[in-house]
């Protein structure tokens, strides 16, 4: 019965979408207020609905009830509890509800937090999200419902991958899909505003903090993905290139992008075609990877939905939800204007070319991805385009940006002055430019990769303190706290997001410059040797826990002839799968991380062995976090809160004054 | 040129139109089927033991003359598990005969596997080092070759084989082989 409410309940959820979807949007062309009312109060119950929907599926695995498909192909009886909660999102049908469970929270949210929005533009944006709904709904109802029952019920279910009962996989798929669908608000304030022609300010103020928290959370979620693949994977890697990698990377860069298209829009009212296009990009880019990952038209491990039936329907409601928002925007956006003029040394034009930049290495991601789709299917080759290419395009790409991302943040609005920021600079470029030839000496080899890439994340981390600096003198009334506490949280929170990124290519450039590996076959009492560490194989025990029986093998780990610690790489094997995976142990530590994962057995007391060294790894996943962070803070900003008190129709004047972010 | 400045914001429009277009195709496309070199190539030679006698030996030559299927499976493989449900379906009918190539196993791991799930094969070739499958090519087990009375590759097909491919690929080729 619970399956079958699960059911019923999506179904009217659908109505209640389709009632939302088209209503309030009539009400607002025409002027109806009883019609453009109905917007909240549906777009509410649509959450609730679908969170019953969710808590059905829920307690289908909680009580183990095999008789629907979806729980007998995700989970067993001795799947620990908390993976049978994961479980939800372990496979193809639990995922899209996911999806349509976060956009309707997300749409909850948009009701409770719109109280000082025009009605007109909240019935449009709900009655927007509303018809994404729609699609959605139909999408799981007619082709993947994970409500199907399995008639007669199997005795037993077929196991979670064991790849998926991670911790880290219990928290990533949540993560990805709030940013993913978080993008659909700014979409959807796009569209409401190329509907009702109103491009302004208020307009930018307002998408601003939901792309912030989308973008977030997306950063947070792709953060989570990497450093899942790292530790579970077993190859010591943290990003592939993968496809199902670059499609959640994809909405990242378009999202970047658009969240600075935005403080423009915001700021200086220019960019709005920019801007509003960005907006329909970066959820289109969301809707895309979805796309690309639940069809299968890509190869990757991901790929488990391969059903032709499943893809046209995506790509159908790709068509109309893209090709529509495209269409309108050329409909309209010719019309919407240009903002004011502004200089070419100007702040403007810093963002502006940060805009191209990101947006070229969306593009220049996508075409990566698609590549290979693109000659095949012109009967060309058949071929898979790897890191090589996205090395190549990336580095040049992003280059500029983040030297850019020292300098906008000091220019003027309208009209900079090249010399002026030349002087405020010229420290943090000096010191920069010397710290990051020196610093690969005390590394122990010189090598001028790691000198770029150090050098770029010390310039950004120097120039920020300069800002920061600038902004805190002079230090008179009430000292560095009072100070740094009376600056703009939105303007914090842009410094330290450019931090993170330092950090982030702090991390990136010293992995790749100083990581060594070593794969060997190792006997019980063998040793090998790697960066200072040297690992002592000592053997493999076996057992059993939870839902899995295991090999653990026992290393030790000296430096200079001290034991520094034990390792236990293991490998598990489930019940109900044959392949054995992987659980790698790594020592994680401040400026590096010790990787040991055991391959296979190749004798009855010995292994192939895999051993990394990896300096400054956990950098990278730390920039993220940072960058997170810095979103975070930038949406605690007071302006926010303010606006709430009063509809402003332009500017506020006093406010821009004290916050540039 | 007010006009053509206006077009400009069709762009985007026409690039998507453009890639849902690939998108559509790319649905129809199998990411995974990569084609064999070896089609319509004589089928590399080999002589190796079977998995049921060590003592008995198979070569190539030997079934020249007939049009046989050559299954690459193992016991430790998971797919092979449903698909050789299918094949010991399909070996009842007697369409044409089924030769096994156990690839990288143990003769014992295989031996039961044979004994509980069923044995489909005329016979299955030991190939305990891969090195046969190196030759044929093989990159994931399972695979299955059709092979014709001359012992040319005829077909080959990646991954499990399914009741619908049976019938809609293997079988008709095997009859137009045969007659």
């Amino acid at each position: 019965m619970i399956a079958e409410l699960g059911s019923f309940s999506l179904m009217v959820a659908l109505a209640v979408a389709m009632v939302l979807g088209t209503v309030p949007i009539i009400g607002a062309a025409r002027g109806n207020a009883a019609w453009m009312a109905l917007a909240r109060p549906a777009a509410r119950a649509l959450f609730v609905l679908v969170v019953v929907a969710a808590a059905c599926l829920v307690a289908s695995f909680l009580r183990d009830d095999f008789s629907v498909v979806y729980v007998a192909t995700n989970s067993t009886r001795a799947l620990p509890l908390r993976y049978k909660v994961a479980a939800f999102w372990g496979g193809h049908e639990g995922s899209m509800l996911l999806w349509v469970l976060i956009l309707s929270l997300w749409m909850f949210a948009v009701s409770l937090f719109s109280r000082h929005l025009p009605q007109q533009m909240v019935a449009r944006i709900l009655g927007v999200m509303g018809l994404i709904a729609v699609g959605f709904l139909l999408f799981i109802l007619l082709t993947s419902s994970p409500f199907e029952r399995l008639i007669p019920a199997a005795e037993e279910g077929r196991d979670l991958n064991p790849l998926l009962q991670d911790p880290g996989m219990v928290a990533h798929p949540p993560m990805l899909y709030m940013g993913y669908v978080g993008f659909s608000v700014a979409f959807a304030f796009a569209i409401g505003a190329l509907l009702g022609g109103n491009l302004d300010a208020t307009w930018a103020r307002w998408s601003r903090p939901w792309t912030t928290v989308a973008w977030s959370f997306l950063t947070l979620g792709i953060c989570l993905g990497s450093a899942w693949a790292y530790y579970t994977l077993g190859w010591g890697g943290w990003w592939f290139w993968d496809p199902v990698e670059n499609a959640s990377f994809m909405p990242w860069l378009a999202g970047t992008a658009l969240m600075h298209s935005l403080a423009v829009t915001e700021k200086r009212g220019g960019f709005k075609v920019w801007t509003v296009l960005l907006a329909i990009f970066a959820f289109s880019l969301s809707l895309l990877g979805t796309f690309l990952v639940r069809s299968g038209v890509l190869t990757s491990v991901h790929a488990f939905a391969n059903d032709p039936r499943r893809g046209v329907f995506i790509l159908l409601f790709l068509a109309v939800v893209i090709g529509g928002s495209l269409a309108l925007f050329a409909w309209r956006a010719p019309k919407v204007g240009l903002g004011e003029r502004f200089e070419l040394v100007s702040r403007e034009t810093m963002l502006l070319t940060n805009n191209v930049l990101f947006l070229s290495a969306a593009g220049s991601v996508l075409l990566g991805t698609l590549y290979p789709l693109f000659l095949d299917s012109l009967g060309l080759a058949k071929i898979s385009v790897g890191p090589p290419y996205f090395d190549v395009v990336f580095v040049p790409l992003m280059t500029p940006a983040l030297f850019l991302m020292g300098i906008g943040p000091l220019a003027r609005w309208k009209q900079a002055n090249l010399p002026e920021i030349g002087v405020r600079l010229k420290w943090a470029f000096g010191v920069s430019i010397v710290t990051a030839l020196v610093l690969p000496l005390a590394l122990g080899r010189w090598s001028a990769l790691a000198a770029f890439g150090l050098w770029l994340a010390l310039w950004i981390f120097a120039s920020s303190l300069v800002n920061l600096w600038s902004r805190l003198r002079p230090l008179s009334d009430g000292g560095l706290m009072a100070r740094l506490g009376s600056l703009p949280r939105g303007y914090l929170g842009m410094l330290t997001a450019h931090v993170g990124v330092a950090v982030f290519i702090t991390g990136v450039t010293l992995v790749k410059s100083y990581e060594s590996e070593k794969d060997v076959q190792m006997d019980v009492g063998d040793t090998v040797a790697i960066g200072p560490y040297t690992f002592q194989f000592e053997g493999v025990s076996s057992g059993n826990r939870e839902n899995y029986s295991y090999a653990r093998g026992l290393f030790e780990v000296t430096r200079n002839g001290k034991v520094v610690r034990t390792m236990h790489p293991e490998k598990h094997k489930f019940v109900a799968q044959s392949e054995p995976m992987t659980v790698a142990d790594i020592d994680t530590g401040f400026t590096r991380d010790l990787y040991v994962s055991l391959g296979e057995a190749v004798g009855p007391t010995s292994w192939i062995v895999r051993v990394y060294y990896k300096p400054f790894v956990d950098w990278i996943w730390g920039g993220c976090l940072v960058m997170a962070i810095g979103g975070a803070l930038a949406l605690s900003d007071r302006r926010y809160r303010l606006t709430r008190t009063a509809d402003q129709p332009a500017l506020d004047a006093t406010l821009s004054a004290v916050s540039p972010a | 040129m007010k006009k053509l400045a206006a077009l400009r914001f069709l762009i985007p429009l026409a690039a998507f139109l453009v890639l849902s277009g690939f998108l559509f195709k790319g649905l129809w496309m199998d990411p995974h089927q990569v084609p064999s070199p070896l089609i319509d190539k004589p089928a590399p030679a080999f002589r190796l033991t079977q998995v049921a006698d060590p003592g008995k030996s198979l070569s190539r030559d030997e079934l020249l003359g007939k049009v046989w299927l050559l299954n690459v499976w193992a016991s430790w493989c998971v797919s092979c598990r449903e698909e050789h449900a299918v094949l010991v379906e399909f070996a009842k009918t007697g369409v044409v005969p089924i030769y096994g190539l156990d690839y990288q196993d143990t003769r014992d791991a295989a031996l039961k596997w044979l004994g509980t799930l069923g044995n489909p094969y005329q016979a299955s070739l030991f190939d305990q080092d891969g090195r046969v499958g190196i030759d044929y090519g093989v990159y994931g087990v399972p695979e299955t070759y059709v092979i014709d009375k001359a012992g040319t590759i005829r077909y080959k097909q990646i991954g499990p084989i399914t009741p619908e491919i049976l019938h809609d690929t293997i079988v008709p080729l095997v009859r137009k082989l045969n007659a």
